[in-house]
């Protein structure tokens, strides 16, 4: 199997790869999170058009301080990271859009050009509508990364990066999203094959 | 620099895997979720056991010096994973592979971090309001895990237990699980 070409690898190939990315950052840097780089973004255009959204501030520890209660959270660490984005949390997740790139790039079969935009699981419940699939999207990532700051951190950081760690959170964030995407995924999903 | 450096190496190497674990597709999370196709759950569950394993072994004998991170447990933790589990359910994505997918041109990942973007903006107006409720009430010690880390400020619920045997014997559990699971489920 060429590891590059293949649309996906062996679930051990996976899991082993998976695992290993996960103990190089946590060795070298930190563990893995994204939904907070989302948070960051937000406050990139924030800024962008309310200049007093965030100011220099010596008293703060991380040097800058905001307005919003949320950006001052830490000593300023969210403020810091929305005025210097040239740091490694926000790096990386904009690097990870070019892994996808990169990994859809090489892989030699596509599929199929609908399946891009609708999963064969959810047309075959809920429809062809692109529309209808764009909605439930957006929806769906509202949800998901209101749920996720709610509670600190997703898949990555508190599943994956929790877990690992054997951290109480990661179990309890893992345990209750799974609680409730299982069932609403068979209702919704119950004519997919 | 060299830390933006560093995330430029990890973060592609990151979103390549997550790739090609098959994460990205929401067919394939979506049928997970369904529990007709334990693929996923089986990579999951393996590498969560094996960087654990790896972790608190290389770490014990002092190869490794990891950066631990424990984040705080807290209602709110809960609260959110449920509505997580929500919208993850109902669009097949989360936050890290929503944007692996985006990266691979998937339309309906952009759509879901446009909705994600607002989500997230949502929470930071609210923020203010809700942090003195009590979503933000820590539980079970707050920053807790189950084996010895090594850093003070951290919980530990199995401290009597040397750390390496606890989260090894967790990591087996996920280890043995992840090869007992079928990939495919049958009607």
């Amino acid at each position: 199997m060429n590891l590059l070409k293949a649309k996906e690898w062996d679930w051990k190939v996976s899991g082993v790869l998976l695992g290993l990315i996960f103990i190089i950052t946590v060795a070298v840097v930190k563990p893995i999170g994204v939904s907070t780089q989302f948070v960051i973004l937000d406050g990139i255009f924030w800024k962008s058009i309310n200049k007093e959204l965030i100011v220099k501030d010596d008293t703060a520890k991380k040097g800058y301080s905001s307005t919003n209660p949320y950006f001052n959270k830490g000593g300023g660490k969210y403020a810091k990271n929305i005025s210097e984005p040239l740091n490694y949390s926000f790096v990386f997740v904009v690097a990870m859009i070019f892994g996808g790139f990169l990994a859809y790039k090489l892989q030699e079969k596509k599929e199929d050009k609908d399946e891009r935009v609708i999963p064969k699981v959810w047309s075959e419940s809920l429809g062809n509508s692109h529309m209808k699939r764009y909605i439930y999207s957006f929806i769906g990532g509202f949800l998901v990364l209101f749920g996720a700051r709610l509670a600190g951190g997703c898949s990555s950081g508190h599943m994956m990066s929790g877990m690992m760690q054997t951290s109480i959170s990661g179990y309890l964030f893992a345990f209750s999203t799974f609680i409730v995407a299982i069932p609403v995924a068979i209702v919704l999903f119950r004519k997919g094959e | 620099m060299s830390s933006v450096i560093l995330a430029l190496v990890f973060g592609i190497m990151f979103g390549f895997i997550l790739y090609k674990t098959g994460a990205a597709n929401p067919h394939r999370l979506i049928n997970m979720l369904r529990l007709k196709d334990f693929t996923l759950m089986k990579v999951i569950l393996f590498a969560i056991g094996f960087s654990s394993l790896l972790l608190f072994v290389l770490s014990s004998v002092g190869i490794l010096n990891p950066h631990f991170s424990v984040k705080t447990a807290y209602i709110g933790v809960i609260v959110g994973g449920l509505i997580f589990g929500i919208g993850w359910a109902i669009s097949g994505f989360c936050p890290g592979t929503s944007v692996v997918a985006a990266g691979s041109g998937r339309k309906d990942a952009y759509v879901f971090i446009v909705g994600g973007l607002l989500g997230a903006f949502v929470f930071t107006l609210m923020y203010g309001d809700l942090k003195g409720t009590f979503l933000f009430d820590k539980i079970l010690g707050g920053k807790t895990t189950l084996a010895n880390t090594g850093i003070d400020k951290y919980n530990v619920i199995l401290d009597s237990f040397s750390a390496v045997y606890v989260a090894g014997a967790i990591a087996v559990v996920l280890i043995i699980i992840s090869f007992l699971l079928p990939s495919r489920v049958k009607n």
